[in-house]
């Protein structure tokens, strides 16, 4: 039997295949489109309200008067973004080193967890605005107390999920290691710290905009003497100043502090799990 | 290829006497299980669920002591004298095929370099020395259980503990496994304990089949297979075949019931 010959040669990509790389190239437009242009609309609306009520700029400026602000006042923004970058950063390298070695310590000493594991909790409920005042009465350092704030907070999830990493090794690959009489140190090398990486990154990734909300408190908390004024500090003399543009400048460079840091740890966690770990994977279908 | 002595002048390589397993809340797993294992053996511990036959391999890789009774080895131990491959692959999934098999190696302290040569004749071995560089993920069910082979290989041990390796895999990649793993034996020499759930896995790749029936796990019976190796895809369907099949099967019901 031979085919009609009508019937046309089946094309390279059927019609669904087709609508569904269509859509997966929409989405990946949209991803970036839709934030943007949601950004636009709402400083257009910010301006229209502005100017449409004739609200007083010392209320709410109007985002002309802020990007103004942002452009002139960019010399000490950016030292103070300087300032509180570098506590920033600098809390997030101790968090890290500080939360991951605990970690490491309890898990090779059950004694050493139980002895001290509810302090780390304490430590962590307690609000560190609240902390604060006390840590600038008896440390003489600014810059020591404000990294000292900035780790408070920003250590906890470094180190619940990286214990929680270094328990979860897989019990066959344990068990295996101990009929090859695997050192200690063997087992935490080529086993348990590979095993942990991913959850030490989903910590790192709290971690690193806790360091920053740390850094702030601190500095609102410090005042300025002796280390020059971060951003945070910035927004509180501004307001006094009822500089209300300036506000928003400094909050605006804040933010994109955060989204900076969030960006490059998941680009760090990216490179790190790309070739193995499931959550970096793309499945087909 | 491997010279097959008959089973009972093979030189015994390890022996359980009397072994009592008690877990706590008064469980008996084993109860007074004696086993000789010689060398060359390939044995199948076959049984239902709760038999005590991944208790069994546990307490002979040392992972557990025995309640009671005593396990001993014939000779001096060391650490890769004794390979394991689970039910699952079990490979670390950070590294690669040949960084997976190094392993006992490099727990031994031995740099990769030093022993190169074995680990590209056992990937070799398994067939698949063109994936040295793959990480597991890259690979089938069937692939990554031939790596987990070849990591217990890797060192020539003198026994390979094996815990049902194929139970997950589909019939096709079993049978091929199967026929691969007589002829991996047979070309390192080792001696196999092998658990499994399934009668005909267990004919076609042993000459001793350990019957063990349930609560508490116990032997019941042990069939031989004194059928030559190699065996290949004609003892499949051989008479002698159903006949040792049918005999295991008889073992298993009286171990049923036994129950």
């Amino acid at each position: 039997m031979t085919a009609p010959a009508d019937i046309a040669p089946p094309p390279a990509i059927d019609a669904e295949e087709a609508r569904r790389a269509r859509r997966v190239q929409l989405e990946k437009a949209a991803r970036y489109v839709l934030p943007v242009a949601v950004m636009a609309l709402m400083i257009f609306l910010w301006d229209r309200l502005v100017v449409w009520n004739e609200i007083p700029h010392y209320i709410l400026p109007s985002p002309g008067r802020v990007w103004a602000s942002l452009t002139n006042d960019w010399p000490i923004l950016w030292e103070g973004a300087q300032l509180t970058g570098r506590i920033t950063l600098l809390a997030l390298l101790v968090a890290v080193l500080g939360g991951a070695g605990l970690a490491i310590l309890f898990n090779q000493s059950k004694m050493v967890e139980l002895s001290f594991y509810p302090y780390a909790v304490i430590l962590q409920v307690t609000p560190v605005v609240a902390i604060a005042p006390l840590i600038f009465i008896y440390v003489e350092s600014k810059t020591v107390g404000m990294l000292l704030c900035a780790w408070i907070v920003a250590f906890f999830p470094v180190l619940s999920s990286t214990t929680l990493g270094l328990n979860s090794v897989d019990h066959n690959l344990r068990d295996l290691f101990r009929i090859y009489g695997a050192s200690r140190w063997q087992k935490l090398w080529i086993l348990q710290l590979p095993s942990a990486l991913p959850y030490f990154l989903g910590g790192l990734k709290i971690a690193g905009g806790l360091s920053l909300i740390g850094a702030v408190v601190a500095e609102l908390v410090a005042g300025t003497g002796g280390v020059g004024a971060g951003l945070a500090f910035r927004i509180q003399e501004a307001g006094y100043r009822l500089n209300i543009a300036r506000m928003f400048a400094a909050l605006a460079l804040v933010a994109a502090m955060g989204v900076l840091i969030f960006a490059a740890l998941s680009l760090l966690s990216h490179m790190l799990l790309r070739k193995w770990h499931e959550s970096a994977l793309k499945r087909e279908g | 290829m491997r010279k097959i002595a008959p089973i009972d002048d093979r030189p015994e390589l390890l022996r359980l006497e009397g072994v009592d397993k008690v877990f706590s809340g008064n469980v008996q797993a084993l109860s007074n299980l004696s086993l000789h294992v010689n060398g060359g053996d390939f044995i199948s511990l076959l049984g239902p669920s709760g038999c005590g036959k991944s208790t069994a391999l546990r307490l002979i890789a040392g992972l557990s002591e025995p309640t009671t009774g005593r396990i001993t080895w014939a000779g001096p131990r060391g650490d890769g004298d004794l390979g394991v491959v689970f039910q699952e692959p079990t490979l670390m999934p950070w590294a690669t095929v040949v960084q997976n098999v190094h392993l006992p190696f490099r727990l031994e302290g031995k740099s990769y370099n030093s022993v190169k040569d074995d680990i590209l004749d056992v990937l070799k071995l398994v067939g698949l020395d063109k994936f040295q560089n793959a990480y597991p993920r890259e690979l089938s069910g069937g692939m990554k259980m031939r790596v987990s082979i070849a990591r217990a290989m890797v060192t020539q041990p003198k026994l390979i503990l094996m815990d049902e390796p194929f139970a997950a895999l589909d019939e096709i990649t079993r049978f091929k496994l199967n026929n691969d793993l007589l002829a991996m034996q047979a070309r390192v020499g080792c001696t196999v304990i092998f658990v499994t759930h399934s009668v005909f896995e267990s004919v076609f790749l042993s000459d001793r089949i350990v019957v063990m029936a349930a609560r508490p796990g116990r032997v019941i019976e042990e069939v031989r297979v004194e059928e030559p190796y190699p065996r290949t895809e004609d003892f499949r369907t051989s008479a002698e075949y159903a006949a040792h099949c049918r005999a295991a099967s008889r073992a298993l019901e009286h171990a049923m019931e036994a129950a």
